[in-house]
């Protein structure tokens, strides 16, 4: 058994093929991250048998690298740490078909990681973990309030009921021209800009913790082409700082309830769209404010999006829990907590 | 030289270990697509059987395409990872060939046509055919409509047998076509992929030099890139992924 305690995670949900690896869970000895971002800029959004296509190129070319740069070798490794889900199937497979070819190859366990668990875990190289916690996910794909009461445990307060955050600036993005995707611009144009429009928060008064994307997204849409046919261009960065101001009033909002609700000791904000620095600096204006006592911890920039430290992070919690999976492991695409 | 065969290319998933040209152990199911849940269990299995450990392998042959885009993906992915992961010798096989090669051995002489279903009345296809003791290629491996194969067969005038997923459509105009009688079609049992004869293939063949760029044969873009292609012509770059 090897003495280090380091991990090698393979992550390849959507359309980044990402190897690292990882020591005592807190550490990067290495991250190698391969974006097809320039691929499916062309189709304006990730088509997924392209994405697939790109994983299986890269995937031996970054396990090598990732080996490389950490300068460690396979005796050296503890285990192999593998999102299986959620994310696209075929993007899925490809890192799981070769997690588990290296696993058996090397004869080490393997860990299975919820990617979801990944992003919260990027949190880990910021700083320990304290529980109970909250962490606040926003991605592409996911939005959701989740509650850990205690280490590697996990329970969804809120969740999108529609458009995902990240889903709601790519397809506002595509009506004001702005390439896929459309995040990094939206808040760029955002700091330019004021809310003069007002446009609706959505679920703000419900009580649970589900957010709702798709109002917002119509109003916005209607704004735009209502001025269209008037013949009237609006100022691109008003509309991008109203409906910023508005998405991250809702996701700010529903946190801060939920940290009344359930209190915790961190709050922990992750995913790709935790990026984004209007939600970055008002969620910690709000939480330093109201809650002294919560630490909000950011995923760091370069951890927000998917990659593999992240999963090796996780990873490594998970294979002291003693999860494990067999050589039968498949992709689950709508894994959930 | 100790092989390990892997051919999920199609509805069929077949592994087989061989020492050179001797057959250790074989399995081969015929149940779902979803190969993944069975490849690596059953090449732990094998090689568990034979008493080797995974460090013993010389060779990983795999069939590469085409066929299903995620189950030659699957035994692709694997196959790679393995021969990188181990450090040894990885040879791609096409995965029609692993059908056309042994039946075409057994038709003494007469070419044999291989097809895979590509939907929308395509197929892939390609022809062998054995002659003194080699294996020439009568087709290339190419996606076609299922028509323009059968008129192949009416120009060449030769007759042929013909293997592979047929559906009632492509029978249907089989019988239709005026190469209905240069055709024999053969049964389905022949249609099974045989993860011993792809080692076979496998042993004598060169392997791969370069590796991380071993990819599967698709024979086919993607739709989305079709149409991308058609709007933007003369842009399609060398490379579309980048570390970051
Ligand atoms: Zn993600």
């Amino acid at each position: 058994m090897a003495s280090r305690n380091l991990i090698l995670a393979f992550e390849s949900s959507c359309d980044e093929t990402s190897v690292s690896v990882v020591e005592d869970g807190h550490k990067i000895l290495s991250n190698i991250i391969a974006t097809q971002i320039d691929s499916h800029q062309r189709f304006g959004g990730v088509v997924p048998e392209v994405a697939s296509r790109h994983h299986i190129e890269q995937i031996t070319r970054c396990l090598d690298e990732a080996l490389d740069q950490a300068n460690v070798t396979y005796d050296d490794l503890k285990a192999v740490a593998i999102t299986y889900g959620p994310g696209l199937v075929g993007s899925l497979l490809v890192g799981v078909s070769a997690a588990k070819a290296v696993a058996w190859a090397h004869h080490l366990p393997l860990v299975p990681v919820n990617h979801m668990a990944g992003h919260i875990y990027a949190a880990r190289f910021v700083n320990e973990f304290v529980f109970p916690q909250m962490a606040l996910l926003v991605s592409g794909g996911h939005t959701e309030i989740v509650y850990m009461k205690d280490e590697y445990s996990f329970e969804i307060l809120g969740e999108t009921r529609d458009d995902a955050a990240g889903e709601a600036y790519d397809k506002i993005g595509r009506v004001l021209g702005v390439s896929y995707p459309a995040g990094k611009t939206i808040d760029e144009w955002a700091h330019a800009g004021h809310d003069t429009f007002h446009f609706p928060r959505a679920m703000e008064k419900d009580h649970n913790y589900d957010f709702s994307f798709s109002g917002l997204k119509s109003a916005f849409i209607n704004t735009f082409h209502n001025a269209e046919q008037r013949g009237e261009t609006l100022d691109r960065n008003d509309l991008a700082a109203s409906f910023q101001q508005s998405v991250v009033d809702v996701l700010v909002e529903k946190t801060l309830k939920a940290l009344q609700q359930y209190p915790v000791k961190q709050l922990i904000l992750a995913g790709g769209v935790a990026a984004n620095q209007g939600l970055r600096e008002r969620l910690e204006a709000d939480v330093t404010r109201q809650f002294p006592t919560v630490t909000l911890i950011k995923a760091p920039l370069k951890l927000c999006g998917d990659n593999a430290a992240m999963i090796g992070a996780a990873g490594e919690v998970a294979y002291r829990k003693g999860q494990r999976a067999d050589m039968s492991l498949n992709a689950m695409p709508g894994l959930s907590f | 030289m100790k092989i390990l065969a892997i051919d999920t290319s199609n509805h069929p998933l077949s592994i087989a270990i061989t020492d050179d040209d001797q057959l250790i152990a074989t399995t081969t199911l015929n149940l779902t697509k979803n190969h993944s849940i069975y490849v690596m269990p059953t090449i732990e299995k094998l090689v568990a059987i034979a008493g080797w450990q995974p460090a013993d392998l010389d060779r990983i042959v795999v069939a590469k395409g085409p066929g299903s885009y995620t189950g030659v993906r699957i035994a692709v992915t694997t196959a790679k990872t393995l021969a990188d992961t181990l450090q040894i010798d990885l040879v791609g096989v096409s995965s029609l060939k692993v059908i056309g090669a042994h039946v075409a051995q057994l038709q003494a002489g007469r070419p044999t046509i291989v097809i895979f279903n590509a939907r929308r009345n395509n197929v892939f296809a390609a022809g062998y055919q054995a002659q003194q003791g080699q294996m020439n290629e009568w087709l290339a491996q190419q996606h076609m409509s299922f028509e323009d194969l059968l008129q192949l067969v009416e120009e060449r005038q030769e007759a042929v047998s013909m293997v592979g997923e047929f559906d009632a459509q492509f029978d249907e105009q089989v019988a239709q076509s005026p190469a209905h009688s240069l055709i024999t079609r053969l049964p389905a049992n022949y249609a099974i992929p045989s993860a011993y004869d792809l080692a076979i293939l496998g042993r004598s063949a060169q392997p791969v030099t370069q590796l991380d760029e071993f990819v599967p044969d698709y024979l086919r873009i993607t739709e989305a890139e079709a149409n991308w292609q058609k709007k933007h012509p003369g842009e399609l770059k060398q490379s579309y992924v980048r570390e970051v």
